[in-house]
């Protein structure tokens, strides 16, 4: 837990809650297990007290706002502030209805690259300030730096500021996360395809199907998702390869040019499954080729959603 | 029987007896996973890790089976007349098996064998060829809490062999005469392991610190504790994914597809999670089930107060905690069954 932050967060969402501005505001709580923080739901002052704000708030809050009635504060680090602008852009969310509890992330932490530092050994506690972790077991401890097991995302945030907000908790701080996107993003380009498959196969394998990703993640709000439709039928429903690379595929398509590379898909995943590795190609072509980034501006056009006579056209085979 | 002594440095017996008879399988290290697998390689068993990370469940019980096949063409003569799968080839023994599994695996046995006319055969020919060797658990983690679930990191129930780490030795304990013959020819035990085994298992129920109440769950009217207040609050953080119950041991669920492609056709089932809308969603457009809060409802409650209603006392939980590990938004069942019992 980051104390300072932690502060803040409860005194602006007690006042809100006070204020009567909104009716809940959407937090994380400490998580009942080291490394996970929880979503939360703070309706009095009372529970505003259990707010917190770490290196473990993993999950994206937006998501939380679809289909989400009255007037809800929610604390938004970057990426989440990018999504809630998707949303409103994408008519899911109204403005008003929202009150953005604006926030800088130190960079979220990826639990299993920290379990893997360890040797797997138990973790029982952790603490944290901006730079380190100290992750503490039976009869052990370590000291860990913070950018040593940020969440590949983080690394290379455009943003970790909240770009829109109605409040900023604490100070606004360096906002990149200093990597270059277009070096890491879809690492499988200069591949020849058959080592691409081989490389996608190899990614996905094991894969359960549990669908955290798909559900974490705020563009995933189709009324029927395309895996779940059943006339026709887009997609079977067992483990075999060919059902389990369909859903990948067609999910990361369906959030081209809308993915804000929150990483939540990522941190939901049970298997430690990188499905970004997808997006994140999605994402670069949609920068080159349209120079549009998803989430940084309000009233922007999501790229894919209109026809322009001169959008480009090269990369449709002919 | 008493108990059998074998020295760790000597599992290599052990695992030639089985391997002869049976296909070995155990959890096996991959990176911070540990994973259940055939066992090609004495080297892979492990003694030190706590669980696999998925339950075996999916060796009783597969994600997606066959349930049989059929000619997908109604003028063959073949054509429509299913054909059974054929059955497991050959026996099996899971060794290391955890007792809270191996418990959940005889509770499933209520779910799927509860009378002769409606047997699952799927399963019951798995359970039938399968032997399993438990290795009871000293150090518990800090997530577990089968003590609170009636069973004990030294738990019995389903096993046919319970093994107990001393360290460089195992004592072995034949639970049932499957397990005892395969066992017999090791070396017999000082009958003075009976308490130390027992000093082992007291101290591993002790590293055991949650406290589950569960007393007004259990006597309560089942409407009552249906109509719960908590579960208006509960289900807000869940996000309905399945890693839950595809993760515990105890969740059974299944849903049928039948697929064809040109000639082929097959009926599968696979795993289905109460938490998916699509469970139990009537062809009419009803959904008994139809918010998040009837969903995440279903699931405790369907552990907590339908099974042990309908299964003669026994808990859909046996305290493993791994759903409590893979929650992406830390619903945590320890504080749901409390919760639930307020
Ligand atoms: S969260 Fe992971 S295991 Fe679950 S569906 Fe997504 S990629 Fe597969
Ligand atoms: S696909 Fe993943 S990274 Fe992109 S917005 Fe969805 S959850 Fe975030
Ligand atoms: S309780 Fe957690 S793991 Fe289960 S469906 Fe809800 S979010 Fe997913
Ligand atoms: S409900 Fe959770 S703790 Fe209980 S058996 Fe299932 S996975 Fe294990």
């Amino acid at each position: 837990m980051l104390e300072g932050y932690t502060k803040e967060i409860r005194e602006a969402a007690k006042r809100l809650i006070r204020d009567k501005k909104v009716d809940c505001v959407i937090g994380y709580s400490k998580g009942s297990i080291p490394l996970v923080d929880a979503p939360y739901f703070a309706y009095t002052e009372e529970e505003c007290e259990n707010l917190v704000w770490s290196g473990f708030c993993t999950k994206n809050l937006a998501k939380y706002l679809i289909k989400r009635l009255g007037k809800n504060a929610l604390v938004a680090q970057g990426c989440v502030s990018r999504s809630i602008v998707g949303l409103i852009n994408e008519n899911q969310v109204k403005r008003e209805n929202v009150y953005i509890l604006g926030i800088w992330s130190p960079g979220m932490v990826d639990r299993r690259k920290v379990l893997e530092r360890v040797g797997g050994k138990e973790i029982i506690d952790v603490k944290e300030d901006e730079e380190k972790l100290v992750v503490i077991g039976d009869g052990w401890e370590e000291e860990i730096k913070r950018k040593e097991v940020l969440r590949q995302n983080c690394y290379t945030c455009a943003s970790r500021n909240a770009v829109l907000f109605d409040e900023f908790i604490g100070e606004k701080k360096e906002s990149k996360g200093g990597g270059d996107i277009d070096n890491v993003a879809a690492p499988w380009e200069k591949l020849s395809i058959d080592e691409r498959w081989e490389k996608f196969r190899e990614t996905f394998k094991e894969c359960i199907r549990c669908y955290a990703c798909r559900n974490v993640c705020p563009l995933c709000y189709c009324a029927e998702c395309f895996v779940d439709e059943s006339r026709p039928q887009w997609c079977g429903k067992t483990q075999d390869e060919a059902d389990v690379y369909t859903f990948h595929i067609l999910r990361a398509f369906h959030c081209a040019g809308r993915c804000v590379d929150c990483g939540a898909c990522e941190s939901a995943c049970p298997m430690g499954i990188k499905m970004r590795v997808l997006t994140s190609k999605l994402e670069k072509d949609i920068r080159n080729m349209y120079g549009y980034e998803p989430g940084m501006e309000l009233g922007a056009i999501p790229p894919l959603s209109v026809y322009r006579p001169d959008d480009p056209e090269n990369f449709i085979t002919p | 029987m008493g108990y059998k002594l074998l020295a760790k440095q000597e599992i290599g017996k052990l695992y030639e007896k089985l391997a002869k008879q049976y296909e070995v399988y155990a959890p096996i290290k991959k990176g911070i996973e540990v994973n259940w697998s055939k066992i090609e390689d004495l080297g892979d068993i492990l003694f030190d890790f706590k669980n696999s990370s998925l339950s075996p469940k999916g060796l009783f019980f597969p994600q997606t089976e066959v349930m049989f096949e059929f000619k997908n063409d109604p003028k063959a003569e073949e054509g429509y007349i299913l054909k059974e799968v054929p059955p497991l080839p050959k026996t099996r023994v899971l060794l290391n098996i955890r007792p809270c599994d191996a418990k959940a695996f005889s509770i499933l046995d209520k779910v799927f064998m509860r009378d002769e006319d409606s047997l699952d055969v799927y399963w019951k020919d798995k359970r039938d060829k399968t032997v399993l060797i438990g290795l009871a658990c000293n150090n518990p983690c800090n997530t577990c809490f089968c003590t609170e679930v009636n069973s004990s990191p030294f738990g019995e129930d389903g096993l046919d062999v319970l093994m107990v780490d001393l360290g460089d030795k195992l004592i072995l304990k034949g639970i049932t005469d499957r397990g005892n013959s395969l066992i017999e020819d090791f070396e017999e035990a000082e009958s003075s392991v009976a308490s130390k085994i027992d000093d082992l298992k007291k101290s591993a129920e002790s590293k055991i610190k949650t406290k589950l109440s569960m007393g007004n769950i259990l006597s309560r009217e089942m409407l009552e504790v249906y109509e719960h207040s908590y579960w208006d609050r509960l289900h807000e953080s869940c996000i309905n994914c399945g890693a839950c119950t595809f993760y515990c041991p105890t969740c059974h669920c299944f849903d049928i597809q039948d697929e064809t492609k040109g000639e082929y056709g097959r009926r599968v089932r696979n795993w289905d999670t109460c938490m998916s809308w699509l469970f139990t969603h009537h062809a009419s457009g009803h959904n008994p089930r139809g918010t998040k809060k009837h969903r995440v409802r279903q699931r405790f409650m369907h552990k907590f107060k339908y099974m042990p209603f309908k299964l003669d006392g026994d808990i859909g939980c046996v305290g493993c905690g791994r759903c409590i590990q893979v929650c992406p938004v830390n619903i945590d069942v320890r504080d749901v069954v409390n919760n639930m019992n307020k």
